[in-house]
């Protein structure tokens, strides 16, 4: 058994390439071995960072096992062409080189063995490391020099050492070695290395290179919150971020620099993106006030000689800068006023088709206003928050951080002295962003997220633009299943077959439009009366498809709840297009078909309808008629028909007040009579003689699976 | 590496200057003086952009003054100017030990490493005017951008071989950073001690804020439009007659008539995209027939 190290040095990696590559290397080292017959109980440790990606290999056989090959060939006495033909394949000169074996069934037949001895794991090892190098995938990569070799950024320094010798080889010019550098500025080298251990405690050591991410990511940490604790602040923190900078430093240290307390008048998230975006800064807090504190947290990759002053001051004079223009925009934004900002988004295309961002405020702002008393937001002030809701994006500060738009809104709202709500609204409306990002939850913002997103889906579709496989470049899906979120999460009752026709009516109808064929541009009230049929026409059609694309994300929202996908579907059959009722609905039959009632009553439903399935199919004619009372002749028939009404009259009602157990536990009170009617001693035969006795109780089946019908489609449900 | 030891401040705007020019012409590189042409930013220059192309090997080192119209400020903002300048640095093929060099460059000028926090930020630089990109970083010192470093992989759009290693210095931005100085005007141009000791804004302030009144309000747009397609016209004709060199004259200075036109904010957006692809035609069709005579010539 011996050790393996591998490290592949080489100039700043991009951060957020290495722990991906790091996972890669790890995976194509240890599948190459498989591969070259070098297994056992390896050990396994990798480690990246800006300069270097390194996998140790523990435990590796020095040799790999020698394999015998065979390869069956003809029978004995086969003729000479198959013989020829399987020597030449086998690489025998003589078939008296192959063993002749014996099967009971066959008889005597050929087997050419071939054994394949082992190889030294230098040789293997060397073959392996340049064939990961050349084919290693990058996000980007590139060439350097003269050289071939594509990689991240130029390649410097390969080592390899195996059992504590170098593994010999070459890769675009650059030969494999022993040695390694450390730190730019505080480690030394290049340096030997005889092994894993040795490279751990020399680079650790004098090196100054913290090989792994985790060491990285813990001193960060630890010590970005112990400088905010002796300062008495609070680390702001931020994940993401600390990913990055674990990938930027080699042996990083933690400085606390401060600025101007004067920019804390600046929007608190102005601040913190100019400092993590642009400079890679931890915001920091005042814990007394929770509000942001006029100082931050760079981590440098050097012991400054001088404790961090000149590290501090540098830094602090860049974030000066980046401020000084944040403060220029802010004040220039607040001086402009974002209801001046509003006309200027007509010079801002939404869609080719579909206007300017202006003709989208106008058109969301119409249907704000009629989504506005179903979500129980103020009329007026649901259309001003709309109006408003795409204002900034003119502004000089969102056109410098695209990622502040309806951040930035808010602010300007309340600077103008607008209602809460309208600000609140201008800032959520983009909400959900994603699956994990929270729904609006007030009124007004509700209002507008829905006429945001509805105007934008029913758009879309009237171009004709819908996602395609894995292509959606407008994001449509995530829109529709924001839709769906808010919907659901705030129990809003919106019919969606109205819901998608409106925006239609206020982005066509009053001016018509060339989109729709035989609806020329024009006023609704000059338009014809086969134009305006067309019209009608084509939001039906488009209506009709977008709402089966809603019932796929809500089928998809559904089922990441844990809900049964036949449960779902059988709902969907009753064409309801309420939301809410859809989703109580599933979840009452859910619960209702786990108890003995539900279970039997779908058994019940089963029967009824596979009798109903072949005699309609025997008589090629449907029994939907009224049934007779006069010709129930059996007490079981009798009883059932009772049953029925009974059961059908109280599921209506209670369907009606949206109390959807109740609708099902009514129905449950036809297993008894269903029971009798099929097994009891007096049970009926369906298939009576007298032909209008037969169709009376197959009508009577009938009226059965109708009353159940109406809670779900119960032939979608499996089981 | 040894541990890298920086020398003293150099002692004006000046001096940093000519130090990075005696530094990296003991490099090798033959220390070039500015392209006589209006240019927005040194890359331009044809020392870089076009001798990038083709086999033959290159290094040359020099200053470019930028023009950006659009950027000026009348003299007004500490940081933001309308000309400045930047050092250009381009070594083809790359040398191994690049990174090394650019880094003794900068102790050269005074950045001690022991104090100042110095860092590889993965930054890809594009300039799709010269169908031109290549991988890199930009370089922070203490979280102050002062160099763009790139491996160019394309220029003219065509795959470059060898590939040429390029460095870009701000030279405003670096100075007020060695000499601590928060507004660009007060940098010292030479030394403060000479006999006639002149500040970046005694050389510059005024041409700043007339070249702003000529930027902003002065330009004769009519005359510039006209320009613009003459350019464009005589580029043309230039590469027609096999002759990139002043075909890519000319296509610079359509390139810099488009950005004074463009300051008078004279052009909608779907304009605008029409002239920067009307520009880009004429910088990459004449790249594209260099590159070609160069592998003639080698060949």
């Amino acid at each position: 058994m011996a050790d393996l190290l591998l490290e592949l040095f080489c100039e700043e990696i991009p951060a957020r390439m290495q722990a991906k590559a790091e996972a890669d290397l790890k995976k194509a080292v240890l599948d190459g071995f498989k591969a070259g017959g070098l297994s056992g109980e390896l050990k396994i440790a990798s480690m990246s960072g800006p300069r270097r990606l390194a996998v140790a290999v523990e435990g590796l056989p020095v040799r790999s096992a020698d394999v015998v090959e065979e390869r069956k060939g003809p029978k004995v006495g086969a003729p000479e062409k198959a013989v020829e033909g399987f020597m030449r394949g086998a690489g025998l000169s003589d078939i008296s080189e192959a063993e002749v074996r014996s099967d009971p069934k066959k008889g005597d037949f050929y087997v050419a063995t071939r054994s394949i001895p082992g190889r030294d794991a230098p040789e293997i090892i060397a073959e392996l490391v340049p064939e990961i190098v050349r084919g290693f995938h990058w996000p980007k990569s590139m060439r350097t020099g003269t050289g071939e070799l594509r990689w991240v950024r130029p390649l410097q320094r390969i080592l390899c050492v195996f059992d504590g010798k170098v593994v010999p080889f070459e890769i675009d010019g650059l030969a494999s070695g022993d040695l390694t550098e450390g730190h730019r500025v505080h480690g030394r080298g290049p340096f030997k290395v005889t092994g894993l251990d040795d490279y751990v405690s020399q680079l650790g050591g004098e090196g100054h290179v913290l090989l792994t991410r985790e060491d990285r990511r813990n001193k960060i940490e630890a010590g970005a919150k112990a400088v905010c604790e002796t300062a008495g602040l609070e680390l702001v923190e931020d994940k993401g971020l600390l990913e990055e900078v674990t990938g930027l430093a080699e042996w990083p240290v933690v400085i606390l620099g401060d600025m101007d307390p004067a920019y804390l008048s600046l929007p608190p998230e102005v601040i913190q993106l100019s400092m993590r975006t642009h400079q890679k800064y931890f915001s920091v807090r005042d814990p007394k006030t929770g509000n942001l504190a006029p100082h931050f947290v760079v981590v440098a990759n050097i012991e400054p000689a001088d404790g961090g002053k000149a590290v501090a001051a540098g830094n602090r004079k860049v974030l000066s800068a980046r401020l000084d223009d944040g403060v220029f925009f802010w004040e220039n934004d607040k001086k402009t006023g974002l209801e001046a900002m509003a006309p200027k988004l007509e010079a801002i295309k939404f869609k080719d088709e579909l206007g300017s961002i202006a003709d989208k405020v106008e058109r969301v702002a119409a249907l704000a206003r009629e989504l506005a008393p179903k979500v129980g937001a103020d009329r007026d002030i649901a259309e001003r928050a709309a109006r408003l809701c795409k204002a900034d994006l003119v502004s000089e500060m969102v056109y410098e951080f695209p990622e502040l738009q309806g951040v930035m809104g808010r602010y300007y709202a309340l600077e103008a002295g607008e209602d809460t709500s309208v600000a609140d609204a201008i800032r959520d409306h983009y909400k959900p962003q994603g699956p994990s990002d929270a729904v609006p939850n007030e009124p007004v913002a509700i209002a507008v997220a829905l006429a945001d997103k509805l105007d934008t889906l029913v758009g879309f579709w009237a171009i004709d633009e819908k996602p395609t496989g894995s292509k959606d470049p407008f994001a449509l899906r995530r829109a529709a299943l924001g839709v769906v979120r808010i919907v659901l999460e705030n129990e809003v009752r919106l019919p969606l077959d109205q819901a998608l026709r409106d925006p239609f009516f206020w982005m066509f109808a009053p001016r018509g439009s060339r989109l729709i064929e035989g609806f020329p541009p024009g006023p609704w009230k000059k338009q014809s009366e086969p134009a305006k049929r067309l019209f009608f026409e084509a939001v039906r059609r488009t209506t009709s498809d977008l709402l089966s694309f809603f019932a796929d994300r809500l089928k998809q929202y559904l089922r990441d709840q844990g809900q049964r996908h036949d449960l779902i579907d059988a709902v969907f059959a009753l064409g309801e297009d309420d939301l809410v009722l859809i989703t109580k609905r599933v979840e009452a039959l859910g619960v209702f078909l786990e108890t003995e009632d539900g279970a039997s009553l779908m058994a019940g439903y089963k029967r009824a309808a596979n009798i109903l399935k072949a005699e309609e199919k025997k008589d090629g004619a449907a029994f939907d008629g009224v049934v007779d009372e006069s010709l129930l002749d059996a007490k079981a028939e009798k009883a059932l028909f009772k049953a029925i009404t009974t059961a059908t009259n109280d599921a209506e009602a209670a369907l009606k007040a949206e109390d959807f157990a109740a609708a099902m536990s009514a129905l449950a009170g036809l297993r008894g009579p269903v029971d009798a009617f099929f097994d009891g001693p007096d049970s009926v035969m369906v298939n009576a003689e007298d032909a209008k006795v037969r169709a009376n109780r197959l009508n009577l089946l009938n009226m059965m699976r109708r009353a159940i019908g109406t809670v779900a489609d119960f032939s979608k449900i499996e089981g | 590496m040894t541990a890298p030891k920086a020398k003293d401040k150099p002692a004006s705007f000046q001096d940093l200057i000519l130090r990075l020019q005696a530094y990296w012409g003991g490099q090798g590189c033959a220390i070039l003086q500015p392209y006589d042409m209006e240019v927005g930013a040194g890359t331009l220059h044809p020392a870089t952009v076009l001798r990038a192309l083709g086999p033959t090997e290159w290094r040359a080192a020099y200053v470019q003054p930028s023009r950006r119209p659009a950027d000026a400020r009348y003299g007004e903002n500490p940081m933001r100017l309308g000309h400045y300048y930047q050092f250009q640095v381009i070594l083809k093929p790359n040398p191994p030990d690049l990174q090394d060099l650019y880094l003794n460059s900068l102790y050269e000028i005074g950045i001690d490493p022991t104090v100042h926090d110095i860092r590889f930020v993965e930054d890809d630089w594009e300039n799709p005017t010269v169908g031109a990109w290549g991988l890199g970083w930009e370089v922070w010192c203490d979280g102050m951008e002062v160099s763009q470093y790139t491996y160019f992989q394309q220029v003219g759009g065509l795959d470059v071989f060898p590939v040429s290693g390029e460095l870009t210095y701000g030279l405003e931005r670096l100075a007020m950073y060695v000499f601590g100085v928060d507004n660009v005007y007060d940098l010292p141009f030479n030394a403060p001690d000479s006999a006639v000791p002149l500040s970046y804004g005694d050389v510059f302030l005024e041409n700043e804020k007339q070249q702003s009144a000529f930027n902003f309000e002065h330009s004769d747009v009519e005359m510039l439009l006209r320009w613009f397609s003459d350019c464009e016209s005589q580029s043309n004709l230039l590469r027609e007659k096999g002759q990139p060199l002043p075909a890519y004259d000319y296509a610079l200075k359509a390139s810099h008539t488009f950005n004074l036109i463009d300051a008078r904010g004279a052009i909608s957006p779907t304009e605008r995209q029409a002239y920067i692809g009307r520009v880009r035609d004429l910088a990459r069709g004449a790249a594209e027939l260099w590159a070609q005579q160069e592998a003639e010539r080698a060949a």
